[in-house]
């Protein structure tokens, strides 16, 4: 034990000894970072003072740490990737890395790591980027407090701001991503967190997560994205307290979800949306302590979600709470707050004696009709809408809230989800 | 004609009617904006009750003065004045005093709680200008209604069943052939069907402006793309005052032949 502890200690303070820093500025003898890789050897820092270096491909292939002091610039004018990483164990901060240029024959990237392990990319701004920070075939990673800002135009020319494919135990933490196609890209994904992140003003998804495992995200906020977020073909996906905000278009909605089996959706709060949830598809998903507020349709699910249970939600001056498209359903619907609700509670328990139904009858009208929306908010579907609560003959009677609160739930006592 | 205007607008602000027309608006805004909270939140409740309430009040109120200073006009038909000024007057009176009890009543609330640094203001106006087309509109049908039946019990029938027709039963046959032909494409239709009505159109007109239009979906995307732009803005307002134009033009042409 004793020599195993040693030989660590030994092996330790030799890398120690090893690690040299070369410095690169402007009027250094080392002048290109490229060239101060080269010579640089394995567990070296590469310090880069601040200047603009005009250098694109700069390929990393051993383990080093890039470090930029007073934000040097690194431009690619627009015509290449910037900086290629092969090799695990590299860190990478502190730098500006600006104009990756547009290309629709390889998907270039401000950095991009290959087959990596055990690397750090934080704290670095991307500006004007295709791809932003592009992850293949990497495990055991962090991307943190990183500034990404693209300036895509249409969805056919642009690149994701932080792209994952096929990577394992990833942390997305505190990045700021905005402008791109796909503000966090996940594909074939596992084992990883995504926190703290704001994705905003991209042109399609805030968050665009495919065929990926066992991950959470939480605490981010997804604003004004062209469609949101969309969450597809995964399982066992935890997404807690995250904020989705303003998606608000023909085709924009929160949270697409599609194929998910078993996921926890808790204290998430959904503002402003003109679809809150959108789901296709998806099975024994738990809906808690959220909060819909202002959405066109708060929920709307469509054929085959089956298992699926909301408890103890805020639904708030949605347009519509609900929509279902199907009849059978064995979704539970109970004990959730919702704001049109206006029964009774004789015993004053604080749980409303009659049951709510929160699939009007103009709902069911719209989903038959789409053209129907035009009525939108006139006397004649308010009596409709009056006259099937009186007595339920269209809309699905097991669709109901059997035990509704009176009173707007408080979440702000709980503990953390995680 | 502007005299008679005059008196019929001095007449029935002596009357008791108005002023409590203007009180239940000022009332409502109030506890909307105040306890409802929100501007944006008072102008849908607003617009719900506005649609259904002036149209009903401008129709009856109509109907109500002409049957009520029937004696008075009989006077002034004996004086020298055109015709077409005695009604026209009595008509416009109407429907400039709802209007303005409806501009003070809702209009003022809004101005206390800081409407002028909201920029919920847009939408404001355009609640405002739907009311104010809607009381000339309705007044406009009131009158011709009245002018052609002596008989008040029907005149009142009559009236309350256009405004029936216009506010509830078109809505409902619209729906139905919606639905009936659900197979086709319909979106030009509804915005088509839409143009007949003037409640309805003012309805889209304000929802279109609260940028509901998102939740029409492709319908809401072409009715947007007609009504959204300056030009749709335009044809719609001219569609309204079109609205406005035809039964005062009903007015002037039962007047004259009208033997009294």
């Amino acid at each position: 034990m004793r020599t195993t502890i040693f030989l660590i200690t030994l092996l330790f303070t030799a890398a120690v000894i090893k690690a040299a820093t070369i410095t690169v500025c402007p009027d250094c003898e080392c002048s290109s970072i490229g060239q101060a890789i080269e010579s640089a050897n394995a567990g070296d820092e590469v310090l880069i003072k601040s200047g603009l270096y005009q250098e694109g491909n700069i390929l990393v292939d051993k383990a080093l740490r890039l470090r930029g002091e007073g934000w040097p610039v690194i431009d690619g004018e627009n015509e290449t990737e910037v900086i290629t990483v092969t090799a695990s164990g590299v860190t990478i901060e502190g730098l500006v890395v600006r104009n990756v240029g547009t290309s629709y024959l390889e998907d270039r990237a401000g950095i991009r790591m290959q087959r990596a392990r055990n690397f750090i990319i934080r704290n670095n701004r991307l500006e004007n980027t295709f791809f932003g920070v592009y992850l293949e075939h990497c495990s055991d990673g962090l991307v943190s407090g990183n500034l990404i800002e693209g300036q895509a135009e249409e969805e056919m020319s642009s690149g994701n701001a932080i792209h994952l494919w096929y990577c394992k135990r990833m942390q997305v933490e505190e990045n700021e991503v905005r402008g791109h196609r796909d503000g966090i890209y996940f594909e074939f994904v596992d084992d990883s967190r995504i926190r703290n992140n704001t994705s905003e003003d991209n042109l399609r998804y805030g968050l665009h997560f495919m065929f990926s495992n066992d991950d959470d995200y939480s605490r981010n906020t997804f604003r004004r994205n062209g469609a949101g977020v969309a969450v597809m073909f995964s399982r066992n996906i935890n997404m807690w307290e995250n904020r989705f905000e303003y998606n608000w278009g023909r085709a924009a909605y929160g949270l697409l979800l599609k194929e998910i089996y078993d996921a926890e959706i808790r204290n998430n709060t959904f503002l402003e949306n003109t679809i809150g949830v959108y789901v296709e598809g998806s099975t024994r998903i738990r809906y808690r302590h959220n909060e819909f507020n202002r959405n066109g349709w708060a929920l709307k699910m469509s054929g085959g979600c089956l298992d699926n249970i909301v408890n103890e939600n805020n639904f708030l001056h949605n347009t519509f709470d609900l929509s279902l498209n199907s009849a059978p359903n064995n979704n539970s619907f109970d004990g959730n707050f919702w704001s049109d609700y206006n029964g009774y509670d004789l015993g004053r328990d604080g749980v409303g004696d009659v049951p709510y139904h929160p699939v009007k009858l103009f709902n069911y009208v719209v989903n038959r009709t789409p053209e129907a929306m035009v009525l939108l908010r006139s006397l004649f579907v308010s009596l409709l809408n009056f006259s099937e609560k009186v007595s339920p003959s269209l809309t699905p009677a097991n669709v109901a809230d059997n035990a509704p609160f009176m009173q707007k739930l408080n979440f702000s006592k709980d503990k953390p989800a995680y | 004609m502007f005299k008679i205007l005059k008196y019929s607008f001095y007449d029935l602000s002596r009357s008791r009617w108005i002023y409590i027309y203007g009180a239940f608006y000022l009332l409502l805004t109030a506890s909307l904006l105040w306890l409802g909270g929100g501007v944006s939140k008072a102008i849908i409740s607003l617009m719900n009750i506005i649609l259904v309430l002036v149209p009903l009040i401008a129709t009856m109120f109509g109907v109500m003065y002409y049957y009520n200073s029937r004696e008075f006009t009989e006077l002034l038909l004996a004086q020298p004045i055109r015709r077409s000024h005695i009604f026209f007057g009595q008509y416009l009176g109407v429907a400039s005093s709802l209007a303005i009890s409806l501009l003070l009543g809702v209009g003022l609330p809004f101005v206390l709680y800081g409407i002028f640094t909201s920029p919920e203001i847009w939408n404001f106006s355009v609640l405002l200008l739907v009311g104010f087309f809607l009381s000339f509109i309705f007044s406009a049908v009131a009158f011709f209604i009245a002018l052609r039946n002596e008989n008040r019990i029907k005149g009142f029938g009559l009236a309350i069943l256009v405004w029936l027709f216009f506010a509830v039963i078109y809505d409902g046959l619209f729906l139905l052939a919606l639905s009936l032909f659900s197979d086709y494409p319909l979106e030009t239709f509804a915005i088509g069907a839409s143009m007949f009505n003037p409640i309805d159109l003012s309805r889209i007109l304000i929802l279109l402006k609260l940028d509901i239009s998102a939740l029409m979906g492709y319908t809401g995307a072409v009715i947007q793309k007609f009504l959204g732009t300056m030009m749709g803005m335009a044809c719609s307002l001219g569609v309204l005052l079109l609205w406005a134009v035809l039964p005062a033009w009903g007015i002037k042409r039962v007047a004259v032949r009208k033997d009294f």
